[in-house]
């Protein structure tokens, strides 16, 4: 039975695979999930034959609560609330390797529950696994409970700064690795397990605090990673080469993102890790050193604007996080419609981090019916803007400051930005004139080919397409 | 022996860790938050050593453990799943 049990998770294992592969071409994707959740289908059913397993009233209990929530969640949640979604599921991933690690330390202890004075010999390596799930998976729950109160307002979206950050974490993660340390050396010490799990919990607390929300892509691309880590580890504490593979293809897959993310703001994981642009959280530039970047800004109305759009025949709508704040990926789809009928090319030029999570202009955007091959990538679509019309701005900022092209002591200098100020007229749609995420002022309001479209994204844009509709 | 076999794992552990760079190098931008929401609901897999701390014979605190891990990975599996599908349905082409 148990060779059964092995080649039913290998079989499980290659639709894993398989999953992942497919999950990477749009025309695939929806077959790759489905594949990926057979695999797990089977892995569960499987497990259920082990010789292990003798009691099933709790599993069918837990398996119960446990799928209940979790389709509730996926049914109801808003695909504005994805990132909140993704961040929060990736904590119980990481939460669940957690206590199995926690629950195989006490069953092969023999001296619980009643101390039998009996010698507990715990492997080397299964001890330090042990240790490295209870700390990946500890910091993994705490760090993505706190992204996901970040991201649904519980928590402040800002940077957070407290005094003796780097010091205070790097101790507390000394106090693991010195605690796991000597826990592999007299393994019966059943109160230091549970102390490595709390500093673990606080540590996960302390790294994702300080991230302020704009590099949230890169915090969740980060803890999605440690969940498949996390249940690697787990793996190398059972002996199971399913969780090892699973979780190591996740992990990888994490880890790319991260980098994507990354590059896509053009700083380092430690940067991006240690809390913040310089600039970040503290007060925005003073009026006296933006002197160089002030000049007229010119605002338009709705009316004027429909006439611009109107003689235009190329357009490139960049999306940001303002988009989604305001929830005005449909008014966005609506323009669209409306250009289109008067054989307007519109296009969507979307940065790698804009928004809360990788890709999410994209879900948006999709959930508003848009579809995917008229959304471009910087890379693909760069070039273009010289040749285009009309470069429309919605919600977006720091990822458009040519400053980041060429003015060395700016914090984004180096950022990779989607070049709107080349496109013959740039309409930007803003709130107000407040500063990005980076703290600093954009030069490309001021622009002599720039206007200024106020007002929130979502009724703004419905007024505009109304307008255009009307000409 | 014991080693060996920690060894081999560490082997499977090395290789699928190449596999999942290879596959995963080239994602379009557009499926970012799919493949980042399939790819969490695999690390559920921890669900393999939850049912197995759940299912001991004695009820022990591990069992308790066991419980909870249950739940808590069958959030992520489920929630995972499904919302990745969700997602993935909304993505059209132009007609």
């Amino acid at each position: 039975m148990q060779a059964i049990i092995e080649i039913t998770y290998l079989v499980s294992s290659i639709f894993f695979i398989f999953g992942i592969k497919y999950l990477g071409s749009p025309k695939t994707a929806r077959k790759g999930n489905l594949f990926a959740s057979i695999g797990m289908f089977m892995a569960i059913v499987i497990t259920l034959f082990d010789q292990k397993v003798l009691t099933f009233e709790w599993i069918i209990i837990g398996m119960l609560i446990g799928s209940l929530i979790g389709a509730v969640l996926a049914i109801k949640v808003p695909m504005t609330g994805m990132p909140q979604m993704v961040g929060m599921l990736n904590g119980f991933g990481g939460g669940a390797s957690t206590l199995v690690a926690l629950a195989e330390y006490y069953r092969i202890n023999p001296n619980y529950p009643v101390d039998q004075g009996l010698v507990f010999n715990l492997p080397i390596d299964q001890g330090v696994a042990i240790i490295l799930s209870l700390l990946i998976g500890s910091v993994t729950f705490t760090g993505s409970m706190i992204a996901f109160g970040k991201l649904q307002g519980i928590v402040t979206g800002k940077v957070v700064k407290y005094p003796l950050q780097h010091p205070l974490n790097l101790l507390l993660l000394l106090a693991v690795v010195g605690g796991g340390i000597y826990l592999v050396i007299n393994p019966g010490t059943i109160s230091l397990v549970l102390i490595i799990v709390g500093v673990s919990l606080l540590l996960g607390v302390l790294l994702v605090l300080p991230i302020g929300g704009a590099d949230m892509p890169v915090a969740i691309s980060l803890l999605n990673s440690y969940s498949g880590i996390a249940g690697s580890t787990t793996g190398f504490v059972l002996g199971n080469n399913e969780l090892i593979i699973a979780g190591a293809l996740v992990g990888a897959s994490g880890i790319i993102l991260t980098l994507i993310m990354c590059r896509g703001m053009n700083r380092s994981l430690m940067n991006v890790l240690l809390g913040g642009w310089a600039s970040a959280g503290s007060a925005p530039t003073t009026a006296g050193d933006v002197t160089s970047v002030k000049g007229d800004v010119k605002s338009v109305d709705s009316e004027e604007l429909a006439m611009i759009f109107d003689s235009a025949s190329s357009v490139i709508i960049v999306p940001g996080y303002g988009m989604a704040v305001a929830q005005a990926q449909h008014s966005v789809r609506d323009l669209m419609n409306a250009l289109e009928k008067k054989n307007i090319n519109v296009r969507f030029a979307i940065h790698p981090v804009a928004g809360r999570m990788p890709g999410h202009m994209n879900v948006l955007l999709a959930e508003a019916n848009v579809p995917y091959d008229k959304l471009f990538a910087l890379e693909d679509i760069n070039d273009d803007f010289p040749n285009t019309d009309v470069a429309f701005v919605v919600g977006a900022n720091d990822v458009v400051n040519p400053a980041a092209r060429h003015d060395q002591s700016s914090p984004i200098f180096g950022m990779p930005i989607l070049n709107v100020d080349y496109a013959k007229t740039v309409v930007i749609n803003k709130r107000s004139m407040n500063p990005g995420y980076a703290g600093i002022e954009n030069e490309l309001f001021f622009g002599t080919n720039s206007l200024m479209y106020f007002g929130d994204a979502k009724d703004a844009i419905s007024k505009l397409t109304n307008e255009i509709k009307n000409l | 022996m014991e080693n060996l076999t920690f060894l081999m794992h560490i082997y499977v552990f090395v290789l699928a860790i190449f596999v999942g760079f290879e596959l995963i190098t080239k994602v379009p931008p557009t499926l970012h938050t799919p493949l980042m929401s399939g790819s969490n609901a695999i690390s559920g897999i921890t669900i393999v050593g939850a049912l197995l701390s759940a299912g001991l014979e004695q009820f022990t605190i591990s069992t308790i453990l066991g419980l909870v891990a249950v739940i808590f990975a069958m959030i992520n599996v489920v929630g995972g799943f499904l919302v990745t599908d969700r997602m993935l349905k909304m993505f059209k082409k132009k007609k």
